[in-house]
């Protein structure tokens, strides 16, 4: 099924290390593989630090790699250069997830939308150029009036539509959304996913959603990979993901969300899988499995040594000893 | 209701924010009550005036700028704190009513030892010695859960995770067996595995001591976790109010009907498109005459912009404040959820 799907990005075997001094070395993304599909929403959680915000980075190249490959279209993100790589950057665009930090307080609306068609050349005339800037403040949900207001006059959830509508300013393809909404009100957050999956039908946009709320994102993605200390653990659709979680992590994570209804939610609350601890350190990590530390089926052997990614049933990847042993 | 059950009753609480650009009115006349031992959250966007709402029972709104209007009353077991003398009110703040903030960093003092800090509440309300209170601290420490608290209580904030500084704030708030706990979206800023740890150790002290607890938050999960009773705040005002699972599968104002779709479920079927509220909450410089919710409401009537709407009761202390109840207002089916589930 998936093979008939055309890859836009693959990721393969990707390192990112920072050096922290002292010759200790920070592993942020630690040998992370995926792909992800044209037109699809690829959803990316995990817990604080374990690395979805960088990888998104070094997916599009704002951060450069240790090692590894990152593939747009068959090219390689970090090795494309010219006018390669100034298409590349026309393809490819990011939300950030401060919608106050992320816009420059300095320029109006209209500046802040505009300037990728400047450098990209898109718009031939003045006349083009302003049209097309009402017509990405409408098809975020803005009015015209706003292009020549400053940021600060824009509540969180506008400020998010501007940060969208800059990054659709230049017709790309691909979509990074790093925690778009996890700055916005509740009611707040449901427009803007909305107003996301609505221009990804229209467009045909291919996102990748970082994101640490569960439930967005199996709301919003297709296919959703979870990260532990910058190495994926569990990579497979979101309805598979959320019925059948196979790696001890994936099914810690799910149990401990609070699901809003209170019968639901006070009859699981005995049988919640309760994890010890915190995330350790990713720097300097132990050998072995990286969740061994709090996981409730650790053994000798995963203490020892790293599980692998493997493929169990169509498309479903996780990286764990148990359940290599258990599938046979 | 009778007021000697209620360890807590708050009735027509106003609260204003004098600002350059004029009087904020932050909580326009909220009223509410709570059990001994009971569990009640107050939701709503930012800017709905739960916190401030909060920080008054506390005795936390700070003049000149802030000010609690004419005409409040905070009854703590019957007496009104707002009339309080400096001395009763020393007593009354970390030794009856506690709270837990949001952003365990601010809150705690960066320049004193963990130990030190719980010390100092033991030492003021519990009149305990030196030795005595960091005895207790050591067990405040592990009674939160803290790995190594002897070693733990000599550390500053600052060398604790956001998770052990919560817990942290937790010890220090329940150091003096308070009645009353104020947790002011204590999860909001952790992951959800630690706020799983956080829920727990606040249900498990809740029952130890029988505390109240008012929990604040936008999560409508922690709420569903925790709560007995519920009030929906908007802009200002409690719209609707009530037991746990009335609110939750009867749900009799517009909003909250609005804030439960609006939040996508793990145990549900995806891809449905989210029920969004348009626009954004009103100005409390200048709120509406009528109904707070009247410009992003759906069933908005003429009636709704002009005046504001009473609150109908629907028994069992389940009331809501909507137009949509007065015997004139055309027939809505109120959704009761509890069928779709």
């Amino acid at each position: 099924m998936s093979r008939e799907k055309e890859v836009l990005l693959s990721v393969k075997h990707l390192k990112k290390y920072f050096n922290v001094g002292r010759g200790s070395v920070l592993k942020a993304v630690d040998d992370v593989s995926f792909d992800i599909y044209k037109g699809e929403t690829l959803g990316m959680v995990g817990e604080s630090g374990c690395g979805k915000t960088t990888c998104g980075r070094v997916c599009i190249g704002l951060y450069g790699k240790t090692d590894g490959q990152v593939l747009y279209r068959g090219k390689d993100v970090h090795a494309i250069t010219g006018k390669d790589r100034h298409a590349f950057k026309k393809d490819v665009q990011m939300v950030f997830q401060d919608p106050y930090g992320s816009l420059d307080p300095r320029m109006t609306v209209a500046e802040i939308i505009a300037e990728g068609l400047d450098i990209h050349h898109i718009a031939k005339t003045t006349h083009d150029r302003q049209e097309r800037i009402y017509e990405l403040l409408e098809l975020v949900g803005l009015n015209r009036e706003h292009a020549n207001r400053f940021v600060h006059e824009f509540s969180g959830g506008q400020r998010q539509r501007i940060g969208i509508a800059r990054a659709l300013a230049v017709d790309p393809e691909f979509l990074v959304l790093d925690e778009p909404i996890s700055a916005l009100d509740v009611s707040i957050q449901a427009q803007v996913v909305n107003l996301l999956i609505d221009l990804q039908n229209r467009m045909g946009l291919t996102y990748l959603f970082v994101a640490h709320d569960l439930s967005m994102v199996k709301h919003i993605s297709d296919r959703v990979a979870v990260l532990y200390l910058g190495s994926l653990v569990e990579l497979t659709t979101s309805e598979e993901l959320y019925s059948h979680p196979m790696h001890p992590y994936t099914q810690a994570l799910l149990s401990a969300i609070p699901i809003p209804d209170p019968d639901v939610e006070q009859a699981r609350d005995e049988g919640k899988i309760r994890l010890e601890g915190q995330v350790p350190s990713p720097i300097d990590p132990p050998p072995g499995c990286k969740f061994q530390g709090r996981c409730r089926y650790a053994t000798e052997r995963c203490r020892q040594e790293a599980p692998a990614l493997r493929e169990y049933g169509s498309g479903h990847f996780a990286a764990c000893h148990r359940c290599a042993e258990e599938q046979g | 209701m009778n007021d000697v059950k209620n360890i807590l009753e708050v009735k027509h609480l106003r609260v204003s924010f004098h600002t350059y650009a004029g009087e904020v009115k932050a909580v326009r006349d909220v009223s509410f009550s709570l059990q001994p031992g009971s569990a009640l959250a107050i939701v709503g966007e930012s800017g709905c005036g739960k916190s401030v709402t909060a920080k008054s029972v506390m005795g936390l709104v700070k003049k000149p700028q802030g000010e609690v209007k004419e005409g409040s009353e905070i009854l703590y077991n019957g007496e009104n704190i707002l009339q309080y003398t400096p001395k009763q009110w020393q007593h009354y703040k970390g030794g009856e009513c506690a709270i837990i903030f949001q952003d365990a960093l601010a809150a705690l003092n960066p320049t004193m030892r963990v130990g030190k800090q719980i010390m100092e509440n033991l030492m003021g309300h519990k009149h305990m010695g030196r030795a005595e209170a960091q005895k207790e601290a050591v067990e405040m420490l592990r009674l939160v859960g803290i790995p190594e608290p002897e070693k733990r209580v000599r550390q500053y904030p600052h060398q604790f995770s956001g998770g052990m500084r919560q817990r942290v704030m937790i010890a220090i708030a329940f150091a003096c067996d308070p009645k009353i706990l104020i947790c002011d979206e204590p999860t909001t800023a952790l992951d959800v595995t630690i706020q799983g740890q956080i829920l727990d150790i606040i249900k498990r002290l809740m029952k130890k001591n029988n505390t109240s607890v008012i929990m604040i938050t936008h999560d409508l999960g922690v709420v569903a976790n925790i709560a007995q009773e519920i009030a929906v705040m908007y802009s200002g005002i409690i719209v609707e109010r009530g037991a746990c699972r009335d609110v939750f599968y009867r749900p009799r104002h517009p909003y909250t009907w609005a804030l439960l779709q609006s939040v996508p479920r793990l145990d549900l079927e995806n891809k449905q498109v989210l029920a969004s509220i348009p626009g954004t909450p009103p100005d409390l410089l200048n709120p509406p005459v009528g109904c707070p919710f009247s410009t992003r409401c759906q069933y908005c009537m003429p009636v709704c912009k002009n005046r504001m709407p009473e609150n109908t009761d629907f028994g069992g202390g389940h009331s809501a404040a909507c137009w949509l109840h007065h015997p004139m207002a055309p027939k809505v089916d109120m959704p009761d959820r509890k069928g779709d589930v």
